[in-house]
């Protein structure tokens, strides 16, 4: 880039482009459509655990099959419908662009993830399925998705060059992060051959290029950068654009924001095999997976300060302000599980940790503290801005939907931390004669009740987005809901 | 862009001149805390790699001063409680059911033994304590398929019943119904005479005679069973398959049988032992 376009993107114009915001709303109505079927299937699983019964004994509703659902609707559907939503509507404003290739990529990108999430639920729900956990649609859906990720990079890195600002903001390094990195995740982990051209006769079976132990790492790979590059890196975009918007406070620091971006996605990458601790995964890999994620540790955190500090001088708006209220929280949920996780990945503790319910708090303690959160913040937040209404229908509203999904949260994380840590410890228990103290179906016995309280906490949760849902119907239809206002009038309408 | 840079009220750190859409940034240092933090951090990786095995290598992987392997510490771990364990392994080897019964100590050794073997291995079929499920005895009452001495329960679990094993207990029930043995009026007679039985009751001449023909050669006479075939009492009213008339006459028809590994297969003799022991002392061993 010459000096001359250098100087031309930094000259100021008060022109606003006509940014494409029509396929955000769409991607804002699915994304918060998939998010409560997402949580619906959880909550519905959960109640599986403790009462089998609910399987009703047919394969198209048993766990097995349940399960993929519940994770790719809430990871890939609620999840990934935030990620378009927010990516094309942040890009294009700290751009002061349009969207490359406009409605039509929009509307491709659109219509085309939503049909792959309804291919992939159906194929999960008819069992056709590769076996790999978070990468379960077969070869034919993961050809299909790649053609539209391309379109993505293609659209995204588009607006990025043909941006009037001289810089490119830190949430767009980490769409651009999320957005590559995902890619080569995808067509690493899911390199298979179809049957049918080993002289099968299935067209929708695959078997992956990879076997034993070095199928479970490649697995692993992918599946710890699913987390660190789809949920953490895609999500932090989020952050960075609608924590200082809506606090309308300047980013803590620049400089931590690059540290900790570029730490943050060299280490990454090699912390999969802390899910292979003590398995027949080689030491050598397995302490390298420890080390590099116990190095993660203060660059994750880096985007906490960096989210928290922005509150500097704007504190106040915890109060006045349910939207803050979410995203601030899930800048603390994000903090406390990203110290969580290198903790679990040390040996010692993994050997307690590793294959209990633990596991499973922690990845919820992320799901619905950090990445749900921000989400729902950015949400309220769009809501209102994309249809042009003055304000949210209600605050008092988006304030009971976080007191009710922050209880369901403490309530299903304390409940897996309890169950979690009892399980690990009933299975290393040794009677004084050094006979095991437990056998694995007493340890299920007593997991039951934690199970009965986890579903509680997910009903909790699932209960609080329908409160959002009815919010943003309510604003969408331009009510406004006669309620008391919160001490700051400044604070508690949305701002464009 | 140096032109645009202005100074927070708030912090008094100063922005760096960018602004998009309204979002400028401070040009806050580092925390220190966090760098600090941070260094700690790489630095115990660096020790970890110096000690344990760490990084790939052309011919193999960096083993680390410590000589650390995870197949090692399981290995060393399995050969301390084996030792641990020599002396009682031995004397269990050399002693019978029976003499173990009667010594108070290898007894109670025996039973903590059983007790978690039992948990992990004959729990999912017999349920938790022996409580038994359909299809699956009882083991926690003194009624007892195959006999219920501690010789009897050794030879059970230790060879099992139905299976390939030379040493496993056989025996079947007739398929009165499937092969033409019995007419299904005469099962009807006969399951309800069984019925009766099972109450204590007196059934009909016709059942009575049915019974005593058919029946009786394996059953007893007045019900009470046969350890050495494994023919199940009549006269209790425990069932392994429901007790109803219904169920009677499909199990006269076309009879269920169960079978058990040999449990010797899998599992040391001192272990078996202990199982034995074990379950003997559950409900009512005889």
């Amino acid at each position: 880039m010459t000096q001359a376009t250098m100087a031309q993107r930094g000259a100021r114009t008060d022109a606003t482009p006509d940014y494409l915001d029509d396929v955000v709303k769409k991607f804002v109505i699915a994304a918060t459509f998939w998010g409560v079927i997402g949580f619906l299937a959880g909550d519905y699983i959960a109640w599986q655990l403790a009462f089998p019964v609910l399987n009703l004994d047919l394969e198209w509703t048993s766990f097995g099959r349940l399960r993929p659902v519940h994770t790719s609707a809430v990871i890939f559907a609620f999840g990934g419908n935030i990620l378009f939503a927010t990516s094309i509507f942040v890009v294009q404003r700290t751009c002061r662009a349009t969207f490359f290739g406009g409605s039509t990529s929009g509307n491709i990108l659109f219509w085309g993830f939503q049909l792959f999430i309804v291919m992939a639920a159906l194929s999960y729900v008819l069992g056709f399925v590769s076996g790999k956990e978070y990468a379960e649609p077969e070869w034919w859906l993961d050809l299909y998705l790649t053609v539209l990720w391309v379109i993505y990079l293609v659209s995204f890195m588009g607006t990025l060059y043909k941006r009037s600002e001289p810089h490119i903001y830190v949430a767009n390094w980490f769409y651009l992060a999320f957005i590559v990195t995902i890619a080569m995740l995808h067509l690493g982990n899911n390199l298979a051959i179809p049957v049918i051209f080993l002289g099968g006769d299935s067209f929708m079976k695959s078997y992956g290029l990879y076997a034993g132990v070095q199928d479970a790492m490649t697995q692993w790979w992918y599946g710890h950068n699913a987390v660190g590059f789809f949920l953490t890196a895609g999500f932090l975009a989020i952050m960075y654009y609608f924590v200082p918007k809506r606090a309308n406070r300047p980013v803590y620091s620049y400089r931590l924001s690059i540290v900790h971006f570029w730490a943050l996605i060299f280490l990454y990458i090699w912390a999969g095999p802390h899910h292979l601790h003590y398995t027949a995964l080689p030491d050598w890999a397995q302490t390298l997976g420890a080390t590099f994620s116990v190095m993660l540790w203060m660059p994750s955190w880096g985007g906490m300060i960096n989210g928290l500090m922005t509150l500097s001088g704007a504190w106040d708006k915890l109060r006045t302000d349910p939207v803050m209220r979410f995203l601030v929280s899930s800048v603390a949920f994000y903090g406390m599980s990203t110290f969580e996780g290198p903790l679990m990945s040390i040996r010692p503790v993994n050997s307690l940790s590793h294959y209990t319910d633990w596991t499973i708090g922690h990845v919820h303690s992320g799901a619905l503290g950090w990445v749900a959160f921000v989400s729902f913040g950015a949400l309220y937040y769009l809501v209102p801005v994309l249809w042009r209404r003055k304000s949210l229908y209600s605050m008092r509203l988006v304030s009971m939907h976080f007191w009710i999904a922050t209880v369901g949260i403490v309530v299903y994380i304390t409940a897996m931390w309890i169950s979690g840590i009892m399980q690990g410890l009933m299975w290393r228990a040794y009677d004084s004669m050094g006979f095991l103290q437990y056998s694995f179906i007493e340890t299920v016995e007593a997991m039951h009740p934690y199970y009965v309280i986890r579903a509680i906490g997910g009903l909790l949760f699932l209960a609080g987005s329908l409160i959002m849902v009815y919010n943003f119907w309510r604003t969408i239809r331009g009510d406004v809901r006669n309620e008391v206002p919160y001490e700051s009038a400044a604070t508690a309408g949305a701002r464009g | 862009m140096a032109t645009n840079v202005e100074k927070d009220p708030v912090t008094g750190q100063y922005t760096t001149g960018h602004e998009w859409d309204g979002i400028k940034e401070l040009n806050t240092p580092l925390p220190k805390w966090w760098v600090y933090v941070f260094y700690a951090c790489t630095l115990w990786a660096i020790y970890e790699w110096v000690v344990m095995p760490a990084w790939p290598t052309a011919d193999g992987y960096t083993k680390g001063i410590e000589g650390y392997s995870t197949r090692g510490e399981l290995a060393k771990e399995l050969a301390a409680v084996k030792e641990s364990r020599k002396g009682w392994i031995t004397r269990f080897e050399a002693a019978s059911v029976e003499q173990i019964a009667a010594d108070p100590e290898l007894r109670k050794y025996a039973i903590a033994g059983g007790r978690a073997m039992f948990a992990e291995n004959c729990a999912p079929c017999h349920g938790s304590g022996g409580a038994g499920a359909y299809g699956y005895p009882t083991l926690a009452d003194d009624e007892w398929i195959w006999g219920g001495s501690l010789a009897d329960v050794h030879q059970t679990i230790a060879y099992g019943v139905r299976n390939t094993n030379p040493q496993s207990r056989q025996g079947i029930m007739l398929r009165f119904g499937v092969d033409g043995l019995l007419t299904p009026d005469q099962i009807g007679q006969a399951a309800d005479y069984v019925v009766a039985l099972s109450k204590g009751e007196k059934g009909d001449a016709a059942g009575t005679e049915l019974y005593a023909q058919q029946c009786a050669a394996c059953h007893g006479e007045s019900g009470e069973g046969m350890a050495a075939l494994g023919a199940p009492a009549l006269n209790n009213g425990i069932w392994l398959y429901k007790g109803g008339k219904e169920d009677l006459v499909k199990q006269i028809t076309n009879p269920k049988h169960g079978d058990m590994p040999a449990w010797a297969e899998r599992l040391d003799a001192a272990t078996v032992k202990q199982l034995a022991v074990y379950v003997h002392s559950l409900g009512g061993g005889k």
